[in-house]
């Protein structure tokens, strides 16, 4: 009898969320037990063209992490979705465009010329770019093109379901893993971590006011963090308000603020506009000059409030660029 | 970038037919809204661009509704509520002021002009002051252009169209395509 088979493919991500399939520790084996691997660039030495000549349909999971930002990318999320019966959008990156989908501030050519130019750990006195195609002995490789747009996964093929997280949690993985391999699935499109905000399981939770004023927002860095008490209440930007839960809370118990990796609940469209909404609401200063004083302790909007989610938010983007 | 035969689908401003802007208006039921009423007993005229949507109190304006409607084909949102002191929930205009200081902020770091979004107070009064600021805020969209945004989307979204196009012909090409390979890329149809 055959087993199932599995495959992991990263796109624009960072790596992470390989390292939480790895993070299973010994439940991993329980897992490879049970599945065939077909492909797993980061740690098995497959072939794109080994995927290519499976039937349709023939994988049963493509767990996907990392944001859709190259034709390459693109390439192979719709082969990998062709493929597969359940694809499943792993981590913030493939789920909501992750941290890469702030690059959806700045043209093109500005990320080309940072990255390859101005930045200042760079040297590249000829200024040489990445050729889509170019001429080397006789052969013309070509290499993919970078896209204008950042994309979450399911902006480019259509997605059975999500895992959120940067990373997800190995809890999360392995409950998906056994949803999966027992069929005992949710409906299409579920996220697979609770439906509720992550107040919900801070330890915390007990001392958030009904009511808070903020005098100030101050960043993490600006003082020391009271260990136990609500970060709303230390006039702290902590997105928990409007984030799933799922995570065991590990940042708000590593006296860090919540910074909203796990996206909204499903009842939230836009997560940036909906904790802006709940945070700025309960501003103390009732005037504009004071509530603009409060407020200057935000320099960043939207790397703060869309810091994962920005290419999947309801604007997906600057919208004066082309 | 590859754009063969596709052609960008929001470049020329003045359409064909003659574009005028679209203002989203919520204004709160105590003030605004009977504000306007007042300007329509009175028979003041105002610019017909302004979409009405009333609601108990600016403080009930989730900034979801601004980006959602800007989304959605606005090419301004403005926001009415009383003055502040009076409001009828004694401070959701101030919930409403704090959240549109910030807003307007975030959205100008998204490349919209500020002149895009706009808080008012007007009292059940103030019938001329619907008047002027609707007319005048549609002079100024005017002038602006259209904001575009579902046409912005569908064009970001060409490239990846291109590419799905591409390799459905390659496949197309080979003999017996598999039936699945006809679910190209299809962004943001998802999610209508």
């Amino acid at each position: 009898m055959s087993k199932p088979k599995v495959a992991f493919y990263w796109c624009a991500s960072c790596g992470g969320c390989e390292e939480t399939v790895v993070d299973l520790a010994e439940d991993i084996l329980g897992v490879v037990e049970k599945v065939d691997i077909v492909l797993w660039p980061v740690a098995m030495d497959f072939k794109y063209q080994d995927v290519a000549v499976l039937p349709d349909q023939a994988i049963t999971a493509t767990l996907l992490n990392g944001a859709i930002r190259s034709s390459e990318q693109e390439e192979m999320a719709v082969l990998l979705r062709r493929k597969s019966r359940y694809l499943i959008a792993y981590g913030s990156c493939a789920h909501l465009g992750g941290i890469p989908g702030l690059a959806n501030q700045f043209p093109r050519e500005e990320v080309l010329r940072f990255n390859y130019e101005t930045s200042p750990s760079v040297v590249n006195e000829h200024r040489t770019r990445p050729l889509l195609v170019f001429e080397d002995h006789g052969r013309r490789p070509h290499l993919p093109e970078l896209r204008h747009v950042v994309r979450s996964l399911d902006q480019v093929v259509d997605v059975d379901y999500y895992l959120p997280g940067c990373p997800p949690t190995p809890n999360l993985t392995k409950a998906a893993f056994d949803a999966l391999l027992s069929g005992n699935l949710p409906p299409k499109g579920s996220v697979l971590a609770p439906d509720t905000a992550l107040c919900d399981e801070c330890p915390r939770k007990a001392s958030k006011p009904a009511d808070v004023a903020f005098a100030e927002f101050t960043r993490p860095h600006q003082k020391l963090l009271d260990p136990e008490k609500c970060f709303l209440t230390q006039g702290v930007v902590c997105m928990g308000p409007a984030t799933r839960s799922g995570c065991g809370a590990q940042c708000t118990e590593g006296n860090m603020p919540c910074t909203g990796c796990f996206g909204p609940t499903s009842r939230v469209r836009d997560q940036g506009a909906k904790i802006l909404s709940s945070l700025c609401a309960n501003i103390g200063a009732k005037e504009e000059p004071d509530i603009n004083r409060v407020l200057e302790n935000i320099p960043d909007p939207v790397g703060t409030f869309y810091r994962y989610g920005l290419a999947r938010s309801r604007l997906r983007r600057r919208v004066d660029l082309t | 970038m590859s754009d063969s035969a596709s052609p960008p689908a929001s470049a020329a401003p003045p359409a064909p037919p003659p574009w005028s802007p679209r203002i989203v208006a919520f204004f709160c039921n105590w003030c605004t809204y009977t504000a306007a009423d007042l300007a329509g007993v009175s028979r003041l005229k105002y610019a017909a661009n302004v979409r009405v949507i009333r609601l108990m109190c600016s403080g009930r304006v989730d900034p979801q509704f601004v980006v959602e409607a800007l989304a959605r084909g606005a090419d301004g949102v403005l926001i009415g509520g009383c003055h502040p002191g009076d409001c009828h929930y004694v401070e959701g205009n101030t919930k409403m002021l704090r959240r549109f200081q910030l807003l307007r902020r975030l959205l100008q770091d998204l490349g919209l002009a500020p002149e895009r979004v706009r808080l008012e107070w007007i009292s059940a009064a103030e019938g001329e002051k619907v008047k002027t600021v609707i007319n005048e805020m549609t002079a100024q969209l005017r002038a602006l252009g259209p904001l575009g945004l579902p046409e912005k989307f569908a064009s970001w979204d060409q490239e990846v169209i291109a590419l799905a196009r591409q390799m459905h012909a390659a496949e197309a090409a080979e003999p017996a395509a598999p039936p699945s390979a006809a679910t190209p890329a299809h962004p943001e149809i998802l999610h209508v």
